[in-house]
């Protein structure tokens, strides 16, 4: 194998090109527009952050930190989601402004990967939080802005799964009544290993009535029918509490319009462990991975000093995008060809282009060593050559 | 909506269980299937198209969706650990990981060395028994490792022990049990569900039956 050049990319980081830039921002520009038309304000929060705050509140994984030390010997990571800086700048910052708020942003995060050096170690999100809302309101809100903000950027086959954390904690521990017992499943939920759930309920001493109960769990994903198998399953008053919100989330969605694109799935963990209540992931037809996800979080801002219920979402722009078919095509650019000796005609005219808007490039003709292959990069050429007017090179 | 689904099977070892047992849940495959060379098989019948891959590499092409579903031994899930929906034990192709070497033990060194085509489990479970030990990843013919004296130890699937018996070697522990699993991609388990829901159903339904019948 040939050794890495000194120019190589530490694994997992990516460089975008022109057209590929040009299409990511233009998507981006229309989820931006939509977010903002429904009145949620961008704002932007630094790459590093402390190790201690938004490290630890983050969900992601600590291995796949990047982790640096600053002069005072501290650690600092890079962003591995927005949330939890979010959650610090509503908490230090945004201190005095009240709730609720609407925020949204468009960043980077970072998240270092062990395996196959090729995957995306840096990527692009962007997303909303609702802070401050604990209502129903506020969940529908969120999933008909997602709705919305996919529709608009032009993917018409989409799926979007709907689940409640906390519904599944409430059923576990109605069943189980204890924490660690509880935790064993959890964690076969949350590594999506269901013959490891399955057989595991049939070890656990229970009555055949229980056994079937938590087997049953797995099988809760559908229509809105969902809610009422959920609701046979539990006579726990905050689970049904949780079902009730499910179902008024639902007519909530059919007046937004948004109802049709959802399931319920109760099956549905996220690896981020900040969230509490509903959980959610939409899915675009031939792409293997969530185009985007969100959840409640109604603990995280806790952590930082400033209780609040919040929710939101964030789109995953590299999935996004392959789920679109558009094309962008680059702005078309013009190019003034010049000798020095008419540099301000040159300079005239550009300036007169420009200010229609049009994407001019000037060339100094002695710059250039192969004219042709130059020119094909251009829609058109201006030539401004010699000291007669109107005289063509081509 | 009568979709397609995409599964991709292992060939090799499973691939025929895999086979059998598919048309025993009632999917029409053509009857050239094992012959066949071809890396993709359609049966537009059964309403599948099958992908033919290394085993190892099955939850791969279910994690990044090219596959809706697939067949992977537990084996290969435990060494890959991919985001994919574990859903249903299929029984067939029943064996086990296990450490093995030559009898008798093994002389006091810092690390003794492990050969495996199982990398990641066999260092997991060295670490959860709080043994310190070098990992050599080998690609096939495991045995041949303690024998020359590559490693002390090896760490891989036993399902008769016969090559463990004609090379002289014994079975030392036992790590885990392992069948074939059907899995599914997170994305089309939502985007698919009703047809994945009925294969898996079905599937269930005949594995249960086959139970009661033992």
């Amino acid at each position: 194998m040939p050794k890495p050049f000194v120019f190589e990319k530490p694994a997992g980081m990516r460089d975008t090109l022109p057209v590929f830039y040009q299409k990511n921002e233009d998507i981006k520009n229309t989820i931006k527009q939509e977010m903002q038309s429904w009145g949620y304000q961008f704002i932007q929060t630094p790459t590093l952050e402390y190790h201690d705050t938004v490290g630890e509140a983050s969900a992601i994984l600590d291995q796949q930190l990047f982790k640096l030390l600053d002069m005072e010997g501290k650690t600092l990571v890079l962003r591995p989601d927005m949330t939890a800086p979010i959650a610090r700048v509503v908490s230090s910052s945004m201190k005095h402004v009240a709730y609720p708020l609407r925020l949204a942003y468009s960043s980077s995060v970072f998240r270092a990967q062990q395996r196959e050096g090729g995957r995306p170690a840096e990527f692009e999100q962007v997303g909303i939080e609702l802070i401050g809302e604990g209502t129903a309101s506020a969940e529908a809100e969120t999933l008909a802005l997602m709705s919305e903000v996919i529709k608009k950027s032009g993917i018409s086959s989409f799926t979007v799964a709907v689940g409640h954390i906390g519904f599944v904690q409430e059923l576990l521990g109605d069943i189980l009544g204890n924490d660690n017992r509880a935790e064993e499943l959890l964690k076969y939920l949350n590594e999506k290993n269901y013959v490891g759930y399955t057989s595991h309920v049939k070890q656990l001493p229970l009555s055949s009535i229980d056994t079937k109960r938590l087997l049953k769990l797995l099988d809760l994903r559908g229509g809105i029918e969902v809610l009422d198998d959920a609701s046979a399953l539990t006579p726990n008053e905050k689970g049904q509490r949780a079902l009730e919100e499910l179902k008024s989330l639902y007519s909530l969605l059919e007046e937004y319009g948004a109802a049709h694109n959802i399931v319920f799935d109760f099956t549905l963990f996220s690896h981020m462990n900040y969230y509490t209540g509903i959980v959610f992931e939409a899915y675009a037809t031939g792409i293997g991975a969530p185009i985007a996800s969100g959840g409640r979080y109604d603990d995280l801002l806790n952590r930082f000093d400033r209780k609040a219920p919040a929710i939101g979402f964030a789109i995953r722009m590299d999935y996004f995008i392959e789920a679109l078919e558009t094309k962008s095509e680059l702005p078309k650019r013009q190019c003034i060809l010049y000798t020095p000796e008419r540099r301000k005609e040159a300079l005239q005219l550009a300036k007169e282009k420009r200010s229609e808007g049009v994407h001019v490039v000037m060339q100094d003709l002695a710059g250039v060593k192969n004219v042709d292959e130059f020119s094909k990069r251009f829609d058109a050429i201006h030539y401004l050559i010699g000291r007669t007017q109107g005289e063509d090179l081509s | 909506m009568n979709t397609t689904l995409t599964m991709a099977m292992p060939k090799g070892r499973i691939f025929e269980e895999a086979v059998d047992l598919l048309r025993q849940a009632g999917y029409p495959l053509p009857p050239e299937f094992e012959e066949s060379r071809k890396l993709i098989i359609d049966a537009p019948e059964a309403g599948l198209r099958f992908i033919l891959a290394k085993p190892m590499d099955v939850p791969t092409y279910v994690e990044h969706g090219v596959a809706d579903i697939g067949i992977a031994g537990k084996d290969v899930m435990l060494e890959e650990e991919r985001d994919v929906y574990e859903v249903l034990d299929l029984k067939i192709s029943s064996c086990y990981l296990a450490v093995a070497g030559l009898p008798g033990g093994i002389d006091q060194k810092a690390a003794p060395k492990i050969a495996s085509k199982y990398p990641n489990v066999a260092s997991h479970y060295f670490r959860e028994q709080g043994q310190q030990v070098e990992v050599i990843k080998l690609n096939g013919s495991i045995e041949l490792a303690p024998l020359i004296g590559l490693a002390d130890r090896i760490v891989d699937i036993v399902s008769t022990g016969r090559t463990l018996q004609e090379n002289g070697l014994v079975e030392l522990e036992k790590i885990a049990d392992i069948t074939s699993r059907l899995i599914v991609n997170p994305a089309s388990y939502r985007l698919h569900a009703s047809r994945i829901n009925e294969l898996v159903e079905r599937m269930r339904t005949l594995i249960e039956s086959k139970e009661d019948n033992q």
